[in-house]
């Protein structure tokens, strides 16, 4: 029996109707509206809307809804009474708008249950429209069967049906409109089936809208009163919840400025109005910040919260100038937020006086050094808008302050601070159930927003990383933060490499093996690699030979990476992606799969591999006669280390035809560096250290060493810049418009401008930047025989004014700007490093379609795809030197650690040099671990001569000492873990002339 | 990312139709008198207009067969219909594959072989699309071959069937159309046969059995509509006839 109900139930079609339309809905029949696309296209939509009749009311009583479908008894016949203020014989029922969700929905959740709420359906489309998280609690909220929430499907209802949009109305108005009909429906509706029935009431932090309600007749409230007239027990526990209101939240002028919409912002940076650039948070100063701007020869400054305006470093902005009287220079004073926000509440925006004293102090200050020193002036400007937010997950610490006692161990859910590794950036604040466990971790941080009226960004948990100073954490978090992919490679990828494995041999040379086509066969050649110690990806070899007629002919064989990692393939672009490998203390990012990188492509001695050679004719004076490029197949002799090759060649004993061409190699290189600095090439320097590991497993015991740079090194450099440019010759010969080519341009003779300052002031040197030719000479001037690491140190602080080297596709810049700066060459690009560079990678398919090889694949004949390639390979090559960097910090920061736990103040003395004085502290350089500090004063005793670059440091009997750039200064190091953010921090304090503590 | 609510808390849809409500439906016949009939269908903001001329002689001798008419479909889309300049050319792929489904549901429902060596061509133009052009279209066609007074074993009637997770829901519009599978039944609603089931996306055999089923209700109620129109319109032209008829009877 009951089996047939249920087979005639599920076959039982349900009533299917027609919906008439009538006459009279024909205005409210049709919704008009345009929307406008992503390319700016204006589209208009029609949509076909009906209205209904048989929407239920949710009165408990009701006579006239309870049939319809949906009906459920949830508005009780008698309201909520308990309210000071609004005292109907019947109670209360509250009518929300949509900003009451959008900025109250903690409020919302916390209401008494009993309390009826009507919650209109424009409501829950708009909400659902500006956010859908918010969406879904307002949704939970009603279908909570516990509550008396009830939603009025106003729009859909004949009688509470809104028109369209009328004239001189903006959508916010109009939704205004149709949730206050819904305050007349009701009392109308509810007298035909109740003789006495609840006051309503609209609940509403819009200024306008209540007073268009009681204009209306209707009752309307802001939240902050309505839950003033709450009574009892629940007032107490609602009032902290009530969030300002919108109107009265209007952004105070201390705070963020309005930002202007996309339009005005596209109009103003097309038009000049304003500039557009990344916005770069200064290190030092977390109140200030730079924006390079294209077509300004020097950065824009941007001074205080205000002008900076939420930017977060690296976001696209548009900036605004100040008129020039208001230009400013940078503030000469170390800011750190930790320590200068530390008592701000994570909750409150308020009581943040004391920075808003600071920031007025520093405008003090800027406007005397702007008198000053005219010179140090930037252009300063405001950011009007934010182009484009280049947001990403961030490795943060939970900052402890921010956290009460009894937080340690409660699991409610608590808004905290999470204080991110890099320095330039904001605090992030984030609610987190799991801040006791999360305090000790390296975590992942997402920002989501950062509002108008908070100084802060709000975030998100991602995920936790592990321990912190765990080496796991640690690394994990370096790889995170610089973005470097290192997920391993998918089984796709892994698809595309040769069968054979690691099995893979070259095949014996015969004319049906399609790997010897057009291959040379050198395998007889003398060919060896030089490479630093464990180097498993070895990708370039040389060799060199006297041929009869007394030239020399030298080559470098380069691993024929191209041969196995086709075009567009899945290989291919991850190793786009990737861009380059990624080198850290501990680990090695592949670029490539390990398979190809350490074996079929790594150019090992005693077996047969596929190159890529670059073969010269030199003259015996190293001038080159002849040059050709061709795919071979060699078989490597030896892989020697730079020592190793060293120690052979300096062996006088040895008279082996290998060793001869090591010497012969030499000598060449010797007169090719020599043909290169005379015309023009730098030697910079940054400083290189070796970090030595005990063994894999443990990080304690490790030590620190200056990179030491032998002969053999610059041998194979210079072969491989000269094979570099050949090849740059040749390919952009062959393809003018999309050649792969590396450039440095000159940097301009402003970044040089507060060195050349300091160098005249202090030692009375003069740097001349008209050219490199003359940088190079005047730098080998800038010796001090007292200083013997000066010109080392003159070095890198130049090193640091120049930019950065690029890729460029030939078609993107004239050819004028083609030229390598720094190497003083007039094409360059990269092929030497297959294995670890995409770029290289391209370069050898050019090259290879250039001497005709294979056909050129044509996404390189494609400007727009080349360019789009090599952006990414200078993003991650950017990325990848950063990360190696941080990598190495660290390690100095472990071994500084274990350095300093056996002495008695935990702390290491070394010698340091000043490079930067600020009016509350001195930047050093510590060049034996290469390492940069701080040196604080807290107290005022001392004088700061910013024009001289000096401070006077009073000594304990009462002299005075001075203390400029350039000085020679002994420090004590030392690692101190901040209570708060968990951060190992480099403290340094000065030793001698005078020591820094208590000043 | 799309912020249509297919069915919101109420199970109302986005133009606040239940599931099983289809939208209002306007039938107007003989709209335009150069044809031997048609009819004029309008379906929530989707109107669509069916003209058919014939059975006369084919204009291609080699296309008659030799026993029965043969039914030639063209579909066209005025300019204008889309609303956002989307128009679509004559030779359309989308157009000649909805003439073709047009045809080959009619094939079997007219009575050809009582005009052989004969054709009967179909002309349907879109006025306004706004979702569920096929099925507005199959309905128009009944009524113009109605008209036409071509012999057919019944009306064919046709809806759209969309599904919404495990909520079925008839006569799509353009917006629901582009996010939810759809099935296009066209059935005779007197013996329940279906003349043509189209769908283009994947679905669930056990919910392909429950669409089916409610398309074929949907098309019996489709049916009556259509029946009142036509015997409205038929009694008018009667009353009309009788009229003239008396009106030729004095004259004599």
């Amino acid at each position: 029996m009951a089996a047939t109900a249920t087979a005639a139930s599920t076959s039982a079609i349900p009533e299917i109707t027609i919906l008439k339309r009538h006459r009279e809905d024909l205005p409210l029949a049709q919704n008009k509206f345009l929307k406008k696309t992503a390319k700016g296209k204006v589209l208009q939509f029609l949509r076909e809307r009906y209205v209904r009749d048989d929407i239920p009311c949710g009165f408990s009583a009701c006579a006239l809804c309870n049939e319809f479908p949906g009906y459920r008894a949830v508005l009780p016949q008698r309201g909520y009474a308990r309210h000071s203020k609004f005292t109907g014989k019947n109670g209360h029922w509250l009518v929300i708008d949509t900003n009451v969700v959008l900025h109250q929905m903690d409020l919302l959740t916390a209401l008494p249950p009993q309390l009826p709420i009507i919650v209109p359906s424009t409501v829950i489309r708009e909400t659902r429209h500006r956010s859908l998280p918010l969406f879904n609690r307002l949704q939970q909220l009603v279908l909570d069967e516990d509550r008396c929430v009830w939603v009025w499907w106003n729009e859909e209802r004949r009688e509470t049906a809104t028109f369209g949009v009328e004239e001189n109305e903006v959508v916010n108005d109009r939704n205004d409109r149709a949730i206050r009909q819904t305050l007349h429906f009701y009392p109308k509706h509810l007298s035909e089936s109740a003789h006495e029935a609840p006051d309503l009431i609209l609940l509403t932090d819009d200024r306008r809208n209540r007073e268009l309600a009681n204009a209306e007749g209707l009752i309307a409230t802001s939240t902050r009163d309505y839950v003033d007239g709450l009574q009892g027990e629940v007032r107490d526990r609602l009032v902290d919840l009530v969030v300002g209101g919108v109107d009265e939240r209007e952004p105070t002028d201390r705070r963020a400025r309005r930002i202007y919409d996309e339009e005005t912002l596209n109009v103003g940076v097309k038009s000049g109005r304003f500039l557009q650039g990344h916005f770069n948070a200064d290190q030092y100063n977390y109140l200030e910040g730079t924006v390079r701007c294209h077509g300004m020869s020097k950065p824009v400054l941007l001074v205080g919260r205000q002008a900076m305006n939420r930017s977060v470093d690296g976001d696209l902005v548009a900036v605004e100038l100040l008129p020039k009287e208001e230009w400013k220079a940078p503030g000469d004073e170390v800011l750190d937020q930790d320590i200068a926000l530390k008592d701000d509440d994570v909750e409150g925006d308020e009581g943040a006086d004391s920075e808003a004293i600071k920031e007025k102090e520093e405008r003090m200050d800027t406007a005397e050094v702007t008198k000053k020193a005219p010179k140090e002036v930037l252009p300063t400007g405001r950011v009007v808008g934010i182009m484009k937010r280049n947001w990403r997950a961030y490795v943060c610490h939970i900052d402890r302050s921010s956290l009460s006692e009894a937080a340690l161990t409660s699991l409610s859910q608590q808004t905290i601070f999470a204080t991110p590794l890099s320095r330039a950036l904001p605090r992030i604040r984030l609610r987190t159930r799991q801040a006791p466990a999360l305090l000790d971790q390296k975590i992942l941080v997402n920002i989501d927003s950062w509002s108008v009226n908070s100084r802060y960004p709000d975030g998100h948990f991602v995920r936790a990383l592990g321990k912190v100073e765990s080496k796991e954490a640690e690394q994990e978090s370096l790889l995170l933060e610089y973005e470097v992919p290192y997920r391993p490679f998918g089984k796709a990828i892994l698809n595309c490499l040769p069968k054979e494995g690691d099995s893979w041999v070259v095949p014996e040379k015969k004319p049906e093996n399609l790997e010897w086509r057009d291959r040379e066969d050198l395998r007889d050649l003398l060919i060896c690699s030089i490479d630093p110690p464990g180097c498993q990806d070895i990708d370039d070899a040389l060799h060199a030979r006297v041929l009869p007629n007394g030239n020399i002919e030298a080559g470098v064989h380069i691993a024929d990476v191209s041969h196995f990692v086709h075009a567009d393939n899945p290989m291919d672009s991850e190793a786009a992606s990737r861009g380059t490998t990624v080198y850290l203390v501990d680990k090695r990012i592949d670029m490539l799969p390990e398979l190809l990188g350490t074996n079929l492509c790594s150019l090992r001695p005693f077996v047969e591999r596929l190159a890529f050679s670059v073969i010269w004719e030199l003259s015996p004076d190293a001038k080159i006669v002849n040059v050709r490029f061709t795919k071979s197949v060699i078989a490597s002799k030896e892989a020697f280390t730079y020592a190793a090759a060293q120690q052979r060649k300096d062996d006088k004993a040895l008279k082996d035809p290998l060793t001869d061409s090591i010497r012969l190699l030499n000598s060449l290189a010797i007169k090719l560096k020599a043909g290169r600095i005379a015309a023009g090439a730098l030697s910079l320097s940054s400083p290189e250290l070796k970090i030595h590991l005990n063994s894999t497993e443990s990080t304690a015991p490790i030590d620190v060493e200056q990179k030491e740079q032998l002969e053999t090194n610059s041998l194979v450099e210079e072969f491989m810049l000269l094979a570099n440019i050949s090849v740059a010759r040749k390919i952009q010969e062959a393809y003018p418009a999309t050649a792969v080519l590396r450039r440095h341009a000159p940097p301009p003779k402003t970044n040089f401008e507060a060195l050349q300052d300091i160098l005249q002031k202090r030692k009375g040197m003069t740097l001349d930047v008209s050219s490199s030719k003359a940088l190079a000479d005047s730098l080998d001037l800038c010796i001090d025989p007292e200083l013997p690491e000066f010109n080392t140190l003159v070095r890198i602080m130049a090193t640091r004014c120049m930019l950065a080297a690029e890729y460029f596709g030939s078609g993107s810049v004239s050819k004028e700007a083609y030229g390598h700066y720094g190497l003083a060459s007039e094409i360059y690009t990269h092929f030497t490093s297959p294995i670890r560079r995409y770029a290289d990678v391209l370069v050898h398919r050019q090259l290879s379609a250039a001497i005709n090889y294979t056909p050129l694949h044509p996404t390189l004949q494609s400007k727009q795809h080349v360019e789009r390639a090599l952006n990414v390979v200078n993003k991650r090559h950017r990325l990848a030197q950063m990360a190696s960097r941080a990598s190495v910090e660290f390690y100095v920061g472990l071994a500084l650690k274990s350095r300093t736990e056996g002495t008695t103040n935990n702390a290491v003395r070394e010698e340091a040099f000043v490079i930067r004085t600020f009016r509350n502290g001195l930047a050093v350089f510590v060049s034996k671990l290469g390492l940069e500090g701080l040196i604080t004063f807290k107290h005022d005793t001392h004088e700061f001569d910013p024009e001289n670059y000096l401070i006077n440091v009073p000594t304990p009997n009462g002299g005075s000492k001075q203390i400029a750039v350039f000085d020679r200064v002994k420090v004590d190091i030392s690692i101190e873990k901040d209570p708060n953010t968990q951060r190992g921090k480099v403290v340094m304090t000065l030793v001698e002339p005078v020591s820094s503590v208590g000043l | 990312m799309s912020r249509l609510e297919i069915l919101n808390l109420a199970g109302l849809r986005h133009d606040n139709r239940r599931p099983y409500e289809l939208r209002s439906l306007a039938l107007s016949l003989s709209p335009s008198p150069t044809a031997d009939g048609s009819a004029q269908v309008t379906q929530g903001l989707t109107t669509v207009q069916a003209s058919v001329f014939g059975p006369r002689e084919p204009r291609q001798r080699a296309a008659a067969a030799h026993d029965k008419a043969s039914v030639v479909v063209e579909v066209g889309v005025v300019p204008w219909a889309q609303g956002q300049g989307g128009s679509r050319s004559r030779g359309d792929k989308r157009l000649l594959e909805i003439g073709a489904a047009i045809r080959q549901t009619f094939e079997p429902v007219i009575l050809t072989h009582l005009y052989p060596r004969s054709e009967i061509t179909v002309q349907v133009q879109v006025l306004a699309a706004d979702g569920g052009i096929l099925p507005t279209a199959i309905n128009a066609v009944t009524l113009a071959l109605i008209d036409a007074g071509i012999s057919m074993l019944d009306y064919v009637t046709a809806v759209s069937v969309g599904l919404h997770l495990k909520q079925a829901m008839l006569d799509l519009s353009a917006p629901e159309e582009s996010d939810l599978p759809t099935l296009v039944v066209a059935a005779l609603p007197e013996s329940g046969r279906v003349t043509l089931a189209q769908m283009e996306t994947r679905l669930h055999v056990d919910r392909f059995e429950e669409m089916l089923r409610l398309g074929v209700a949907a098309c019996s109620v489709l049916k009556e509509e259509m029946e009142a129109a036509v015997k409205q319109r038929t009694t008018r032209v009667v009353e009309r006839m009788a009229i003239s008829a008396k009106g030729a009877a004095k004259d004599d």
